[in-house]
């Protein structure tokens, strides 16, 4: 937008940057200053229009400083069942005060750990918002697993969200996880009003050989929220990343996922559901890079839309010459439940190697009517025989997570959106 | 119990039920015979109420209710159950959460209590020694990967789990070998009372050895152009359609 290309919005953004980390965040501006916002047009965000989205929505382009939370908020915001460490975080800030300490974790904040090489997995120039959260985020944590450590209960980053005029939320996270080590993240942002703010987050994840990670996330926030992520992984010989990301509500959400497969023998998958209505805009983009032999992933990612939502999916398989005996599998699947909805669906690959097994595949379509006759014919109503069939459709991901409190939770609030609970 | 008056429908304008007369009576079985393209499945499909038929004239009564004002689920709760020449598969729904649903909804409209997991199970191990269906089955979901006889076992197996009071088995022997006919068959005799109705739409006489018909009626181009006893199946059988097929032709041609 012109407005927006002529002088960088993000000005006091780039301004209030803290002196921690000085010589990346300074590269980093380069970047994003060279790279700009996204035009309108672009490739990448060809579907997504955020600079247009941002310029309408966002007032106030300075960081959100962060809101003071309580314990019974915090309580009431934790799901049913949850059992596990909480790390808590106000707009980005992680409040050690009220976070719990997960056993064998080390937990420190980013500006005492000054030698942790941001960017280099979430590479600045893959991504101007990725540029511009490195040049400019306040502060952010480090999580570490030490090596053969098995993280026995899951641990939840607890992001609570909420500006009062649409300012900016920039959190950023690193993740190592040890050789041998085995975690569960789950990720769930919340708004505490229905107010715009924009979130440009950035985790980094680390895994080690033989290390398992789960990184599941929720994706439920106010309907005039505009987001932003880049969750970018390096993993390597032997180790297994599932990402699991459950997108519900927001105003325009953008999720660019990157899994790079820099070990033989490690395995990533990525799962996802989105579930929209009203003029909800979610837009996934996955990237996985297969650099080594005998390296494996999984890819399915599910689309219910109604009203006038859009969703869009870009999956991006990169085999490279070196990865033979890839095996590659990618599905993207979308319900339409209404004429004004709408799915922009892209798969991507491209293969150096020759001995590989790549599939992808994609689909788009209305509810199986002769199903839900079959339903109604057996005395169940239109709305929860549409409920228990777009529940199946969703299900195959769910059930890919498998902590189970997480994995009951998805499942109940999955159902309660589709209006029927069985 | 159930009364069909001067029924017509059409499917996208083509009309192909023209003039359905027939009444039907508690503790009855009838046979709805017939070449193909004669409306017998249209007719299993209007009184189910499949939504892509029209119904252009005539009127439908069971119970002295309007059949044809309810919508699919109503008819179910009433009591109106089709066995489906075709039963739907649908991977990620579960035969048990699928009937318990089912079933409670049922209930509901009944006035009665919904069951809970263990009433239902024990119910459902009870209802499936009838159409000897295996639990592994029902563990997995509706009719994801069954064979042929197994759908239709399901099928029977569904009907014994909601007791309709009337039940239209479309087509169900086709496809199905002696033994699956065999246990499809004493199922549905088994279900049989007084106070409930069969109607059994069939290409073939075969399946009327096992369910024995009070009435068989003959439906050609749209209506029943013959109606008599199970011997009028065992006539069918030897002779086939075509006389039939003449009668009626020749007669409108005069």
């Amino acid at each position: 937008m012109s407005t927006l290309t002529k002088q960088d919005p993000f000005q006091l953004l780039l301004e209030s940057a803290p002196s921690s980390f000085a010589p990346i965040r300074s590269q980093a501006k380069e970047v994003y200053l060279g790279l700009g916002l996204p035009a309108l047009k672009e490739e990448e965000y060809k579907f997504t229009p955020i600079t247009k989205k941002l310029d309408g929505k966002i007032k106030d382009f300075s960081p959100a400083a962060p809101i003071a939370i309580s314990k019974d908020v915090i309580q009431s915001a934790v799901f049913e069942g949850f059992e596990g460490d909480i790390l808590v975080f106000s707009n980005g800030k992680f409040l050690p005060e009220l976070s719990s300490q997960p056993e064998g974790l080390r937990i420190t904040a980013l500006s005492e750990m000054e030698s942790t090489p941001l960017g280099s997995i979430a590479k600045p120039e893959k991504d101007t918002f990725s540029a511009l959260n490195l040049s400019s985020f306040a502060d952010g944590i480090f999580i570490g697993v030490p090596k053969k450590q098995q993280v026995a209960k899951p641990v939840l980053l607890l992001s609570f969200n909420q500006a009062h005029s649409g300012q900016v939320i920039q959190p950023r996270v690193w993740i190592e996880v040890g050789d041998f080590s085995e975690v569960t993240f789950i990720d769930q942002s919340i708004s505490l009003t229905e107010d715009s703010y924009f979130v440009n987050k950035v985790v980094e994840i680390k895994g080690g050989q033989n290390s398992h990670v789960n990184y599941y996330r929720l994706q439920n926030e106010s309907t005039n929220a505009i987001e932003v992520s880049n969750i970018q992984t390096d993993i390597f010989q032997d180790s297994r990343f599932t990402s699991v990301n459950l997108s519900l509500s927001g105003d325009m959400v953008r999720n660019n996922l990157t899994l790079n497969l820099l070990g033989s023998n490690s395995e990533g998958n990525m799962y996802g559901v989105y579930l929209l209505n009203g003029k909800t805009h979610v837009d996934n983009h996955t990237n996985v890079d297969h650099t080594l032999p005998h390296a494996e992933s999984n890819e399915l990612y599910k689309g219910i839309l109604a009203d006038q939502s859009r969703g869009v999916f870009n999956g991006k398989i990169f085999v490279r010459q070196d990865a033979q005996k890839t095996n590659a599998f990618q599905q993207n699947n979308n319900i339409l439940l209404s004429e004004d909805a709408i799915v922009n669906t892209k798969p991507q690959l491209e293969i150096w190697a020759d001995d590989v097994k790549c599939s992808h595949g994609c689909t788009v379509g209305q509810l199986d009517e002769e199903a839900l006759f079959y339903l109604k014919a057996r005395g169940i109503d239109k709305t929860t025989a549409t409920g228990l069939l777009l529940y199946a459709f969703a299900g195959e991901v769910l059930e890919k997570i498998e902590e189970e409190s997480f994995r009951s939770y998805a499942i109940s609030l999955i159902q309660d959106r589709l209006g029927s609970k069985f | 119990m159930l009364s069909i008056k001067n029924l017509h429908a059409a499917v996208e304008g083509t009309p192909i039920l023209r003039g359905i007369n027939l009444e039907i009576k508690a503790g009855e079985v009838h046979a709805i015979m017939g070449p193909n393209g004669s409306g017998k499945s249209t007719l299993a499909s209007v009184l189910a109420g499949r939504e892509e038929y029209e119904v252009t004239e005539g009127e439908v009564i069971f119970q002295g209710k309007d059949l044809l004002e309810m919508a699919p689920e109503v008819r179910a709760r009433e009591g109106v159950f089709l066995a489906f020449q075709y039963p739907v598969e649908i991977p990620g729904v579960s035969s048990t959460n699928f009937l318990r649903t089912a079933l409670n909804q049922v209930r509901e409209y009944r006035g009665q209590e919904p069951l809970d997991a263990v009433k239902f199970l024990t119910l459902m191990k009870e209802k499936m020694k009838l159409v000897e269906i295996d639990q592994k089955l029902l563990s997995r979901s509706l009719n994801e990967g069954f064979s042929g006889g197994e759908k239709k076992r399901n099928e029977i197996f569904q009907m014994a789990m909601l007791e309709p009071v009337l039940s239209i088995l479309d087509e169900t022997d086709s496809g199905l070998d002696i033994d699956a006919l065999r246990i499809v068959s004493n199922g549905v005799n088994k279900l049989k009372s007084d106070k409930t109705a069969t109607i059994v739409v069939t290409h073939y006489q075969r399946l009327l050895e096992y369910i024995v018909p009070d009435y068989v009626h003959v439906l050609y181009k749209g209506r029943i152009v013959k109606s008599g006893t199970k011997d009028l199946a065992l006539e069918l059988e030897e002779k086939g359609y075509d006389w039939i097929k003449e009668e009626v032709d020749s007669a409108t041609a005069v």
